[in-house]
């Protein structure tokens, strides 16, 4: 079944059309690349999804549900995870506590979706006690996530001296924190080094198989095809192509997003 | 088995490789050593810094630069500012006056300073996160509109009399406990009870978390569900308690007050927290920063004056520290990003 479905979805900013009636399924386990030239529609189409923006037409479904996002707090306890372009990542501070940020485990949340409660309903009693920082809890589970998606990334160590490799295991870590149905990344890619592509496609493929379904924004044709199942192009805000990756080229996909070709 | 113990080593791993290479690294070690240094020094070269009196004197002058410190180490942590808090030192001292000189007691007196300086505070911090302006230019605004209420509130008179709970204000302020046979200034007492506090509430809680990640990455904070605005509010409120708690002490160790009081303190707070090493550009600093570098500033300042040396050098040290202390931040930031 489809994990989430678009139908029909425009988006008009007063006279301008951002989107024309997008229509697009994501099923479970399924990595899709979102590709097109800037100014395409990707961020507005991915802004939609995470919560963002409300699409002026159309609808959302997640697991078959009729759904409506309200920002992106919203989106996420729905299970609908972000990976940044910057990653939002806090430089000064340690992987687990970038990991736990904004659901931080205390002494009165002992889980990710006890801490994203508001504080008046995590409260066991009506004290102003302050939330005291659970760290043996959080070191823990970051090693554990970063253990599944088998990154040398260390709990304790400080974002600051990290790889962009690494970095970008930190964040993909943080999707995994409330086990999400979907995950949505915005050019995982665009700012590593060569090497350290590699790496972040790898962990992809590890949240994959874990059966999250991704939608993978991209510019990098080559990470597109190494990565994903199928791959959908958009031009000027619509849909022009949405194909299984195997019956693609990359000639064929530089074509559809510059126009030369039409439609596939 | 096997995953458990390499799980188990790869959370136990730490950043720094040892105790000396962690505690050469901090900026607090090397000011501490100075302060150290200086002290040892002085008690070798004169008869006169090494006396009770003298050391009871310090120590209590620094307390009310920490104190405010302190607060403003929260602020700086965020990326923010607060140049208003000398006034507040004033409106609450001016307020603890007014109340107690018309006769009330002191029980409703140092409520009233305290909820005084927290709506100073309040306004700082609801300009600054909710409306959006820049920190710089709210309390700006503030340290001259906090001043002329204070003159206002007094209207030019020098006051004191206290009315009939002046000698427990005088004690609170100005008196003393003996720790250990040692008689310690009451606002020194005042001082280490607030580090630790805030020191546990900087590492241990939540908001202590959260505003290290809004200095950090303020962005990434917002995206990731922080209360950043609430959290931006509690620290000019935090920072204006502080301010009020010392404008409350002053009141009592000075016996009166005038409209100058305080005026000033601004920047030596956030030198005494640039030398204690919080970072101006957030994400960084400690309590006990704040606290140790204020104790520095005094000391030099002591010290010029014991030695003999005029009292305009002090600004020439005390500046020459400042820069010290961003040179060193420098230099250590340029190790750790290659």
């Amino acid at each position: 079944m489809a994990v989430l479905e678009l139908e029909d979805i425009s988006k008009q900013y007063g006279a301008i059309t951002a989107l024309t009636n997008i229509s697009l399924t994501l099923e479970a386990g399924q990595v899709v690349g979102l590709v097109g030239d800037n100014g395409a529609g990707k961020t507005t189409l991915v802004k939609i999804i995470a919560g963002n923006f409300h699409p002026t037409s159309g609808h959302i479904r997640l697991n078959g549900e009729p759904v409506s996002l309200h920002g992106p707090k919203d989106a996420r306890s729905k299970g609908i995870e972000i990976v940044y372009q910057d990653l939002a990542l806090a430089d000064n501070l340690t992987a687990a506590a970038n990991i736990f940020l904004g659901r931080e485990l205390t002494l009165t949340a002992r889980t990710p979706e006890e801490a994203e409660r508001p504080w008046y309903r995590r409260r066991r009693w009506w004290l102003p006690v302050p939330e005291i920082l659970d760290y043996r809890g959080m070191y823990k589970r970051a090693g554990e996530l970063f253990m599944e998606l088998k990154s040398e990334t260390r709990p304790r160590d400080l974002v600051r001296r990290m790889s962009g490799g690494q970095r970008q295991a930190v964040a993909i870590a943080r999707t995994r924190l409330s086990n999400p149905r979907i995950v949505l990344m915005d050019e995982p890619t665009a700012a590593i080094s060569v090497r350290q592509v590699a790496e972040v496609l790898s962990l992809i493929r590890r949240l994959r198989d874990q059966g999250i379904a991704i939608i993978l924004i991209s510019h990098r044709i080559p990470d597109v095809f190494a990565v994903c199942d199928r791959l959908v192009v958009l031009r000027r805000g619509e849909k022009v192509a949405d194909k299984n990756v195997a019956d693609s080229s990359p000639e064929e996909v530089t074509g559809l997003i510059t126009g030369a070709i039409e439609r596939a | 088995m096997t995953t458990d113990l390499s799980l188990e080593k790869a959370i136990g791993q730490r950043t720094h490789s040892g105790f000396v290479a962690w505690l050469v690294s901090r900026q607090i070690f090397w000011v501490l050593l100075a302060a150290v240094l200086s002290v040892i020094a002085m008690s070798l070269l004169t008869s006169t810094f090494a006396t009770p009196n003298n050391l009871f004197n310090v120590t209590r002058n620094f307390a009310f630069v920490a104190i405010v410190g302190i607060g403003m180490t929260a602020v700086i942590i965020t990326g923010g500012i607060d140049l208003s808090v000398g006034s507040t030192v004033l409106i609450s001292a001016m307020t603890t006056t007014v109340i107690m000189h018309a006769g009330l007691p002191i029980t409703i007196a140092f409520p009233a300073a305290i909820a005084a300086s927290l709506t100073v505070g309040a306004i700082n911090g609801v300009l600054i996160a909710i409306a959006g302006m820049p920190a710089f230019v709210v309390t700006l605004g503030m340290m001259s509109i906090a001043r002329s209420i204070g003159m206002v509130m007094s209207n030019n008179a020098l006051i004191y009399e206290f009315g009939p709970d002046q000698a427990i204000l005088f004690a609170i302020g100005g008196g003393s406990v003996r720790v250990f046979g040692l008689p310690i200034p009451n606002p020194v007492i005042v001082m280490v009870l607030l580090t630790a506090i805030t020191a546990f509430l900087f590492n241990w809680t939540r908001w202590g978390r959260h505003l290290f990640a809004i200095g950090g990455n303020e962005k990434a904070a917002i995206l990731t569900g922080v209360p950043v605005r609430a959290v931006k509010v509690s620290v000019y409120m935090f920072v204006s308690f502080c301010a009020g708690l010392t404008g409350f002490l002053m009141v009592g160790w000075l016996g009166s007050v005038t409209t100058g009081l305080g005026s000033g303190m601004e920047l030596t707070v956030i030198a005494a927290t640039v030398i204690g090493g919080a970072n101006l550009a957030g994400g960084s600093g400690t309590a006990l920063g704040a606290v140790v570098g204020a104790g520095l500033i005094e000391i030099i300042r002591n010290s010029l004056t014991l030695l003999g040396i005029s009292t305009f050098w002090q600004g020439t040290f005390v500046g020459g520290f400042i820069v010290l202390a961003v040179a060193f931040d420098r230099l250590r930031n340029t190790e750790t990003s290659e």
